[in-house]
């Protein structure tokens, strides 16, 4: 048996090119729907988990998978905004807890989730190095985003121009880096938190500037008169909020009609849930009310629709790989009739040969069993950022 | 029954780890209360006694009003159970820090259709957003008693959300409060009562509530007690004068002497207000407000 195999290993090592590409074929089609069903289970599992751990989401009425992508995951589709005044009446109900969030703005690729400090509690998040949010200005940085931007207490992070062919527009703000989280493997870890009236002021609707009713700098008054002065755009407005600024630093109007995107509503209990339910319902609400798992578990139902015309696909070309397989291996039998007559002059008989040819089959296939496992292997190491990457973003 | 005795020794030698180990239960601990002024530290520490410990980390010689607490102290306050706010835009840097939402009780919400805007203001146009004012309203919400009253309520309300056990408690102790406070209105009513359209300066333009509320005509300047007003001051007092013949200036504190003699030398006689934002340093709210109102009395006298 041992001289079977060593014949057999000698064969596959003479024919490189020939074993090289059975290998490859037999460990795709090994590996490809297991890799696949790797990576939908760890998606299911991640959106799920974050979903299922979010009672209610209170966002303007549109599409709900929008709203659910953009306030779980930070995904780049925004949905219509809301104001500070519709998570003010959630908190004026008593039915439940709301946490705003707006998720509008980028910073080097990384979402700027303006939020209160009940986020970081909801969510169980945990500083590990600098300090949590305390002043305007402040960031916290999840830890893939520290890791991948290299950045850490202290540094500044600019955000990104909301739009770069609006030239009058708001200018970008250098955020200052209080403090990195810890890693929480989930959607937090890829976002930069800031406190509401942070990105307000990214927004422009909050700003800092000299203050113009006293300036001495005539050249930025456009017209003065007793109860109105109307500066130019030469008026210099802070891109940093800084200790010696941060007293200029004002908003204009009443923060309650301040957009967020959405208002992550935890309920006081399953009771209180039901009601405020309830009162999405009605046509006139022009907020809609809700439940991630529901979302996501129909989003759900549409990936693992995909997945089986996928999985049809994937077994018609393993079917047909198999098939080139058997062709490969008859055709190498016919190219190698003098070999195998030679070998019946040396005294072997069939079950010998048959011996060698299972010898070489089981090579190649240990090979490519070992290969797909390996690469399994190393799939899972990364499926959880993979599928970040690839599907939550 | 050796082993059933060992196993209930078992059960119960894991209960009382266990109840160690378990954190304090949330609804009926001692609450950790920050506040960002003096009469709401009063205020909550009558309601709570000792249920609660209230914190009030500004230094005695600040006013609370436009102070700035260092980032150690904005950590004190989120880590609070609830941080107690004056709202009308008092202590304006609370826009400017980061506090847990579910934790701020605004104790004038429910009477902000009542705020007063500060007159004189300038407005600013820059950019798109067209005009607007950096000025808002008064804040010294709690020299009218009655609101003062309704601040307490607000803070009694969120004591009962997060320990529900010591509702009755707290509600005695709002009820002693707000007697005390409506005593104070009714006195203070009285005392006005028969000079009640005298016409008074007041050093700071703090007295606004006040004012509205004991029907009042107080015009303000912008003096600090500490400080002998300048050249520029006398004169903005001399105009204010001609339209609002005052013979009396309410001040914030004592006032200098040589400030005193002088507005004695334009027929204008000083008398003390203390507003307390800060805390003062023999007494308390009620004690103080009940001498200020001792001292207005010779104000309203005839």
């Amino acid at each position: 048996m041992i001289e079977s195999f060593y014949i057999a290993w000698k064969y596959v090592t003479y024919n490189k090119l020939k074993t090289v590409i059975l290998i490859a074929c037999i460990t795709l089609i090994a590996f490809l729907p297991l890799g696949l069903q790797r990576l939908l289970t760890e998606s299911e599992q991640q959106l799920l988990s974050r979903a299922v751990s979010t009672p209610l989401i209170v966002g303007a009425k549109g599409s709900a998978l929008d709203l659910v992508m953009n306030t779980l995951y930070f995904g780049d589709e925004v949905p219509e905004l809301i104001s500070m005044a519709d998570s003010q009446a959630l908190m004026d109900s008593d039915l439940a807890l709301p946490v705003p969030v707006y998720v509008r703005f980028r910073a080097r690729g990384h979402a700027i989730v303006g939020t209160t400090l009940d986020y970081f509690d909801f969510r169980s998040l945990k500083v590990a190095e600098g300090r949590g949010l305390a002043v305007l200005g402040d960031c916290v940085v999840g830890a893939t985003v520290a890791k991948r931007l290299g950045l850490a207490p202290g540094d500044s992070l600019i955000s990104s121009p909301d739009n770069l062919f609006d030239l009058a527009g708001v200018y970008p703000l250098k955020m200052r880096v209080a403090g990195v989280l810890e890693k929480a493997h989930t959607s937090d870890d890829l976002a930069i938190f800031v406190d509401l009236k942070t990105v307000w002021v990214i927004e422009g609707l909050g700003h800092g500037h000299e203050d113009i009713t006293k300036t001495q700098d005539s050249t930025v008054i456009l017209r003065r008169t007793e109860t109105n002065v109307v500066a130019n755009a030469k008026l210099e407005q802070y891109t940093e909020i800084t200790e010696a600024n941060l007293d200029s630093f004002h908003f204009h109007g009443n923060t309650s009609h301040y957009p967020i995107s959405a208002v992550i509503a935890l309920p006081r209990d399953a009771k209180a849930g039901t009601i405020l339910r309830g009162r999405y319902l009605s046509t006139d609400a022009i907020n809609q009310i809700a439940r991630p798992k529901d979302v996501i578990d129909e989003l759900l139902q549409n990936i693992f629709r995909i997945k089986n015309v996928l999985d049809a696909v994937i077994g018609l070309v393993g079917l047909a790989t198999v098939l080139a397989v058997i062709l490969v291996f008859a055709l190498s039998l016919r190219l190698r009739q003098r070999e195998i007559s030679t070998i019946f002059k040396l005294g072997c008989s069939r079950m010998t040969i048959a011996r060698l040819l299972a010898a070489e089959i089981f090579i190649i296939v240990l090979i490519s069993g070992v290969l797909s496992l390996a690469m399994m292997a190393v799939l899972s190491q990364f499926a959880n950022d993979l599928v970040r990457a690839l599907f939550i973003r | 029954m050796k082993v059933m005795a060992r196993l209930w020794f078992l059960a119960v030698m894991i209960l009382g780890l266990a109840a160690i180990a378990m954190p304090e239960d949330d609804v009926s601990g001692k609450l950790t209360i920050y506040v960002v002024n003096y009469p709401l530290q009063y205020f909550a520490q009558r309601i709570a006694e000792a249920h609660a410990t209230v914190a009030f980390p500004a230094p005695p010689d600040v006013d609370p009003a436009f102070w700035n607490p260092g980032v150690e102290v904005i950590a004190e306050y989120q880590r609070a159970d609830l941080i107690i706010l004056n709202g009308a835009n008092y202590a304006k840097w609370i826009d400017k820090v980061t506090l847990p939402q579910s934790k701020l009780v605004d104790t004038s919400a429910s009477f902000k259709d009542q705020y007063i805007p500060l007159a004189n203001r300038v407005t600013h146009t820059h950019g798109p957003g067209g005009d607007h004012a950096h000025t808002g309203v008064a804040s010294t919400t709690w020299l009218d008693f009655h609101l003062a009253a309704e601040q307490a309520r607000a803070i009694a309300d969120a004591m009962s959300r997060k320990r529900p056990a010591l509702r009755d408690i707290f509600e005695s102790n709002y009820k002693a409060l707000e007697d005390d406070l409506l005593r104070l209105d009714r006195d203070l009513k009285a005392i006005v009562v028969s000079n009640m359209h005298e016409p008074l300066v007041a050093s700071h333009p703090v007295y606004q509530y006040f004012a509205r509320r004991y029907g009042l005509d107080i015009k303000s300047v912008h003096w600090e007690p500490n400080e002998v007003p300048t050249d520029e001051q006398w004169l903005e007092l001399q105009a204010i004068l001609r339209e609002h013949p005052a013979r009396w200036m309410i001040w914030e504190g004592a006032p200098e002497p040589e400030s005193a003699a002088t507005l004695k030398s334009l027929g204008i006689n000083s008398e003390v207000f203390i507003p307390q934002g800060n805390t003062p340093a023999p007494g308390n709210f009620l004690t103080v407000m009940r001498q200020n109102a001792d001292r207005l009395r010779l104000v309203f006298s005839k």
